[in-house]
C-alpha cells in the first residue's frame, strides 16, 4: 500500500512518496531526499547518531517511520546554520573540538540542541554528561563534548548567536 | 634524576603552523553535516546491496532458497556461490602482510556466524533488507569451537604483523633462582570488536574496467593495488575515494569480503551499487581484538629490583588466517629487568579472523602487566609510583640500546602531582567518599613504539603566489586533515590558509597507511619535505638570478616564511615567492618529498613514545558497580605539532581503557559460535556518563633521533597503561584483583566474600 506525506525540512516543504510504510525517517532522510549529513550508525535507537529535531524535540530518526510523521516539521544538523553562521552549538564543538571522525556528530549536535532547549539554559556539567550519554562516540571525544555543550550554553543564555 | 639521553639535540626548524592548536580544518564540514563519508554518496540508478549471514560458524552452505527474495517487490537479483563469478585473486591468497583472508562468495564453506553467504540486490534499502531476511539456508554443520577451552590450540609462526612470537635475553633461569620473591598475575581479556560509528561501506560504479570506489580506508596506497588485483585491472583503473571514515581504530587498513562484494555486485548488475554493514554484522567480517589468556611474572631481588620478567599469552585467531594479538611482547621494552623470557601460543575460534584494533598488543599485555607491577609493589611494601621509579628502564631492556628520547619521569611527576597522588595509603580499603563509597587510586604507564612508514607526497607553488600540497593520507578521526596541513604549509613556507591541501584519495602521492600511530610522523614529514624540495629549487632559482637580493647566496643559508624567501642571517635580505617566479618566468615548481628516519639512528635507539596514567574509581560496597571518576594522564611523544588534537587523541584513548577494563567484551554463543552481544544495547563503550573527569598533560620532549622532525604518535598511547590504572585503582578500592577483563560486580562480589572468608 502506497503512501504519500508531507514533510517540512529544515523550512523546506519535501512531499514524499512511500511505496509502503517501512522507509524509516533516517532513511528517508538520507536515500530519498539527499540530506545524508544525519548519520546511521545503528539502526536500531541505541547509538544516537541518527538524531533529529522533530517539532522541537530530538528523535532517534531510525526508529521513526516517516509515514507517521505526515506534516511534521524535522530540522537536521544542514539546517542549523544561518548562512554562513553557525549555530553556538556547532561553534562550540568545533572550538572545545567536541568531535574526532565527525560521524556521531551531526547527532551529538542535535541531540545538543534538543537538550539544551529541554534543560533551558541551566544544566550542569553533570547534567550534560547524563543528558548527553544517549549518544555515543567511539573516538571518545567526551571531553570535548561536554565542553562544547556548556559553552553552547553560555553563548546561548548571552543571546548570541555564535 | 635526569631522564634519557642526555643528548644535546639537533633542532630541526619547523615553522609558524606547527606547534600551533589549530581548531580542525574539516571541522566546518563535521558540524554541518557535509563532510561526505563513504554512504553518503549515491550515484544516479544505484542499487541497494544487503548480504545475508551464516547462522553457523563452522561447516557448509547445503542449499540456499532464494525464491521468496527474488519474489519480493524490488529485489532485482541475489547472488550466490552459484551464480557469482571467481575473483581475479584467489581470496584465501594473502600477497601483503596487510591482506586478510576475506570470504566473498567463492565457495560453499562457512567459517564463522555472520560471513556473507548471499547478496541481496534491490531498488530500495528496505527491499535489499526484506530479501536478505528472505533467504533460507541449510546447513551442514560442525561444532562450533569458541574459546580457549574449545578451540584448537597451535604455535603460532608469527604475532602481530610479522613479530615473532617467542623472545628472551639474559640469564632468565639463573636470575630466577637469585630471585628473594617473586609476584605474578593470571588474567583473561575478552574479544573486543572495534565498532567504528561508521560502519563498514562501500559504493562501486564501473565504467568499463576502471572502478570508481567510495571506502572509508585507512591505507589508501595499499588498498588500490588491492582491489585491482582481486579484480583483474590495473592499479590506475582503481579510483578510491575515502576524504573522512568515520573512525577507523585499525579496522580499516585492509580489504574485506562485504565490500569487495559490493564491488563484484557493481561489476555484475552494471549499477552502482552501495552496501553497507549493519551494526551487527561488525561482528564476524571486519576483524576484532584477540581474546587472551596471559601469565605475567616479575621476580625481584633483596632490593625490589627486577631480576627477571616473563610473560605468556595464549591468544586467539580464526580457523583459516593467523593474525594473533602480540600481547606478550608489550613489556618487553616497559621496566628494567636483565633478564626476559616471553612467549606466545595460539587459539583458534570459530571467529572472524582478528586484526590490529587500538594499540594492538600493548594495551592487551599492558593491561596485564600494570596489575603485576602493583602485585609486586605491595609484596614489596611499596608505593606504586615509587617501585616503578625503582625499577625504571633507563637502556632498552630487550636489547640495550638507549631509548631515542624518554620523558617519562616527567610524565610520572605531571601526572602524580596534578592527581594528588601523594597522599595515597598504600593499602587497600582505606578511602571513602562522602557517600561512603569505596575509592581507590590506582596507576599504569603508557608506552607505544613509533614506526615509521615510507609515505610520499608532492607540493607545488605557482607564480601568482598560490601553493597546493598533497598525499593520500586518511583522517579518521586523528585530525590528519589538520595537523598534515600544518606541516604542509611549514614545508612550504607558507601560512596554513595560504595553501590549498589535498588527502584522501587515490589519484594522489601513497601517504602510507595510517595506523600505528606512525601517520604524522611518515605522511606529514614527507609533506615537509615536499615544501622543502620546493623551496630548494626556488632558492637555486633566486640564487643564480643577478636580479635577485639573494644572489650568490648558498642554497643552505636561505629560508622561506610567509611566501617569502629570506637570508637566515639576514632576515632582511630576500623577496617574494612570486617575485622569484615571475622574474624567472616559471609557472610553477613541483616538489616531491618522503619523510626520513636515519637508518643508524633506527639501529642504535629504541624508539618509543610514553605515559603515566592515574585513576580514581569509586566502588559501591554492597552492590561493587564501579564508577571510573577522575582520569589524568601525562605523556611524552617528541614533538606535538597540534597540541589541541594531540590532547584529544590523548584522552581518546584513555576513554578506551575505559572500555577495556570496565565494559567491553564480544560474546559468542558457546554451541552456535554466534555473537550474542552484537549491538551496542548489548557490547557496551563508555558513553559521556562515564567519564566525568579527564586529564591528559603534554610533557615536552625534544626526540633528536626518531626521524627527521622529531615527531612520534598519540593516538594509541592513551589506552596503554590506563586498564592498568582502572584495575589497579579498583584493587585500591576493594582490595579484589579480579581474574579477567572487563572488570564484572559479580567477580568483585566473589572476591570481596573471598576475602571476609
Amino acid at each position: 500500500m502506497a503512501f504519500q506525506i508531507s514533510l517540512k525540512i529544515n523550512g523546506n516543504g519535501h512531499d514524499v512518496e512511500l511505496e509502503d510504510a517501512r522507509p524509516t525517517l533516517l532513511d528517508v532522510l538520507r536515500e530519498r531526499i539527499g540530506l545524508t549529513g544525519t548519520k546511521k550508525g545503528c539502526d536500531r535507537g541505541q547509538c544516537g547518531a541518527c538524531t533529529v529535531l522533530i517539532d522541537g524535540r530530538r528523535v532517534n530518526s531510525c526508529l521513526s517511520l516517516a509515514v507517521s510523521l505526515d506534516g511534521a516539521e524535522v530540522t537536521t544538523v544542514e539546517g542549523l546554520s544561518d548562512g554562513d553562521t553557525l549555530h553556538p552549538v556547532q561553534a562550540a564543538f568545533i572550538e572545545n573540538d567536541g568531535f574526532q571522525c565527525g560521524y556521531c556528530t551531526p547527532g551529538q549536535i542535535m541531540s545538543a540542541v534538543g537538550f539544551l532547549g529541554e534543560t533551558g539554559g541551566d544544566a550542569s556539567a553533570e547534567a550534560v554528561r547524563e543528558g548527553m550519554s544517549g549518544n555515543l562516540c567511539r573516538c571518545g571525544a567526551y571531553a570535548g563534548i561536554q565542553d562544547a555543550v556548556l559553552d553552547a550554553q553560555a553563548r546561548m543564555s548571552k543571546g548570541g548567536k555564535t | 634524576m635526569a631522564d634519557t639521553p642526555m643528548v644535546a639535540a639537533h633542532h630541526v626548524r619547523l615553522g609558524s603552523n606547527s606547534g600551533q592548536p589549530m581548531t580542525r580544518r574539516d571541522g566546518i564540514a563535521k558540524v554541518t553535516g557535509t563532510a561526505t563519508y563513504a554512504a553518503d554518496n549515491h550515484p544516479q540508478n544505484l542499487l541497494h546491496a544487503v548480504f545475508a549471514g551464516a547462522s553457523i560458524a563452522r561447516g557448509r552452505v547445503t542449499s540456499l532458497d532464494i525464491k521468496a527474495a527474488l519474489a519480493h517487490p524490488g529485489v532485482v537479483h541475489v547472488m550466490t556461490p552459484d551464480n557469482t563469478p571467481a575473483l581475479s585473486q584467489d581470496p584465501d591468497q594473502k600477497t601483503t602482510p596487510f591482506t586478510a583472508r576475506i570470504d566473498v562468495l567463492q565457495n560453499d564453506k562457512v567459517r564463522y556466524a555472520g560471513q556473507p553467504i548471499a547478496v541481496i540486490l534491490a531498488e530500495t534499502l528496505e527491499a535489499a533488507v526484506e530479501g536478505a531476511r528472505l533467504v533460507k539456508a541449510t546447513y551442514d554443520s560442525d561444532q562450533a569451537r569458541i574459546g580457549f577451552d574449545d578451540g584448537e590450540a597451535f604455535a603460532p609462526e608469527a604475532v602481530g604483523i610479522s613479530t615473532p612470537p617467542k623472545f628472551s635475553t639474559g640469564d632468565f633461569e639463573g636470575n630466577r633462582k637469585k630471585a628473594t620473591q617473586s609476584a605474578s598475575v593470571e588474567m583473561e581479556t575478552p574479544l573486543q570488536y572495534h565498532n567504528a560509528m561508521e560502519t563498514h561501506a562501500v559504493v562501486a560504479e564501473w565504467d568499463g574496467d576502471h572502478v570508481t570506489v567510495d571506502m572509508p580506508n585507512q591505507a589508501i596506497g595499499l588498498a588500490k593495488p588491492g582491489i585491482a588485483n582481486y579484480f583483474g585491472i590495473p592499479p590506475e583503473n582503481v579510483t578510491l575515494r575515502s576524504p573522512y571514515l568515520g573512525g577507523g581504530f585499525g579496522s580499516k587498513a585492509v580489504l574485506f569480503g562485504p565490500q569487495m562484494l559490493g564491488i563484484l555486485a557493481a561489476r555484475e548488475m552494471k549499477r552502482p551499487v552501495k552496501l553497507v554493514l549493519k551494526r551487527g554484522q561488525m561482528f564476524g567480517p571486519v576483524q576484532h581484538r584477540s581474546a587472551t589468556r596471559q601469565t605475567v611474572r616479575y621476580d625481584m631481588d633483596a632490593d625490589n629490583r627486577f631480576l627477571a620478567f616473563e610473560h605468556t599469552a595464549n591468544v586467539s585467531t580464526s580457523s583459516f588466517d593467523n593474525w594473533l594479538d602480540g600481547a606478550a611482547n608489550a613489556g618487553l621494552s616497559l621496566y628494567a629487568t636483565p633478564s626476559i623470557s616471553v612467549s606466545h601460543s595460539g587459539t583458534r575460534f570459530d571467529t572472524g579472523t582478528p586484526g590490529a584494533m587500538r594499540a594492538p598488543g600493548i594495551a592487551t599485555g599492558s593491561a596485564v602487566i600494570e596489575c603485576a607491577i602493583d602485585v609486586a609493589a605491595e609484596k614489596a611494601g611499596m608505593d606504586p609510583l615509587e617501585f616503578r621509579l625503582l625499577n625504571y628502564a633507563e637502556k632498552d631492556p630487550s636489547n640495550g640500546k638507549p631509548y631515542s628520547a624518554k620523558a617519562l619521569r616527567g610524565c610520572y611527576k605531571a601526572a602524580a602531582d596534578s592527581f594528588g597522588w601523594k597522599d595515597r595509603p598504600l593499602k587497600p580499603r582505606q578511602m571513602r567518599d562522602e557517600n561512603g563509597l569505596l575509592t581507590g587510586w590506582g596507576m599504569g604507564t603508557s608506552i607505544f613504539h613509533a614506526p615509521f612508514f615510507p609515505a610520499k607526497a608532492r607540493a607545488v607553488l605557482r607564480k601568482d603566489g598560490s601553493a597546493r600540497a598533497e598525499t593520500s593520507g586518511a583522517d579518521m578521526g586523528q585530525g590528519a586533515w589538520t595537523v598534515l596541513w600544518q606541516m604542509a604549509a611549514d614545508g612550504l613556507g607558507m601560512a596554513a590558509d595560504d595553501i590549498e591541501f589535498d588527502i584522501g584519495h587515490s589519484d594522489l602521492p601513497d601517504g602510507s597507511v595510517a595506523g600505528g600511530s606512525a601517520h604524522t610522523a611518515s605522511a606529514g614529514g614527507a609533506l615537509f619535505a615536499a615544501g622543502n624540495d620546493v623551496i630548494r629549487q626556488l632558492a637555486e632559482i633566486a640564487t643564480q638570478d643577478k636580479d635577485s637580493p639573494l644572489f650568490g647566496a648558498g642554497n643552505e643559508r636561505v629560508l622561506g616564511e610567509n611566501g617569502r624567501l629570506f637570508k637566515a642571517e639576514d632576515p632582511n635580505v630576500g623577496e617574494s615567492y612570486t617575485d622569484i617566479l615571475q622574474r624567472a618566468g616559471i609557472e610553477e615548481i613541483e616538489g616531491k618529498g618522503r619523510g626520513n628516519r636515519d637508518k643508524a639512528s633506527t639501529e642504535t635507539y629504541a624508539m618509543f613514545s610514553h605515559g603515566a596514567v592515574f585513576a580514581e574509581v569509586k566502588v559501591d560496597p554492597d552492590l561493587f558497580q564501579v564508577r571510573v571518576t577522575r582520569l589524568v594522564g601525562a605523556f611524552a611523544a617528541g614533538r606535538i605539532i597540534n597540541p589541541r588534537l594531540a590532547q584529544s587523541q590523548l584522552t581518546g584513548g584513555m576513554i578506551w581503557g575505559v572500555g577495556f577494563a570496565l565494559h567491553e567484551e564480544g560474546i559468542h554463543d558457546k554451541r552456535s559460535g554466534r555473537p550474542l552481544n552484537n549491538d551496542f544495547a548489548g557490547y557496551h563503550i563508555p558513553v559521556l556518563a562515564d567519564v566525568p573527569h579527564l586529564e591528559a598533560l603534554l610533557v615536552d620532549e625534544e626526540d633528536p633521533h626518531v626521524n627527521d622532525l622529531g615527531v612520534k604518535g598519540v593516538g594509541e598511547l592513551g589506552i596503554t597503561g590506563t586498564v592498568g590504572a582502572i584495575a589497579n585503582a579498583v584493587w585500591h578500592a576493594t582490595g579484589v584483583r579480579t581474574a579477567r577483563y572487563p572488570i564484572k560486580i559479580e567477580d568483585l562480589l566473589k572476591g570481596a566474600q573471598a576475602l571476609k572468608a
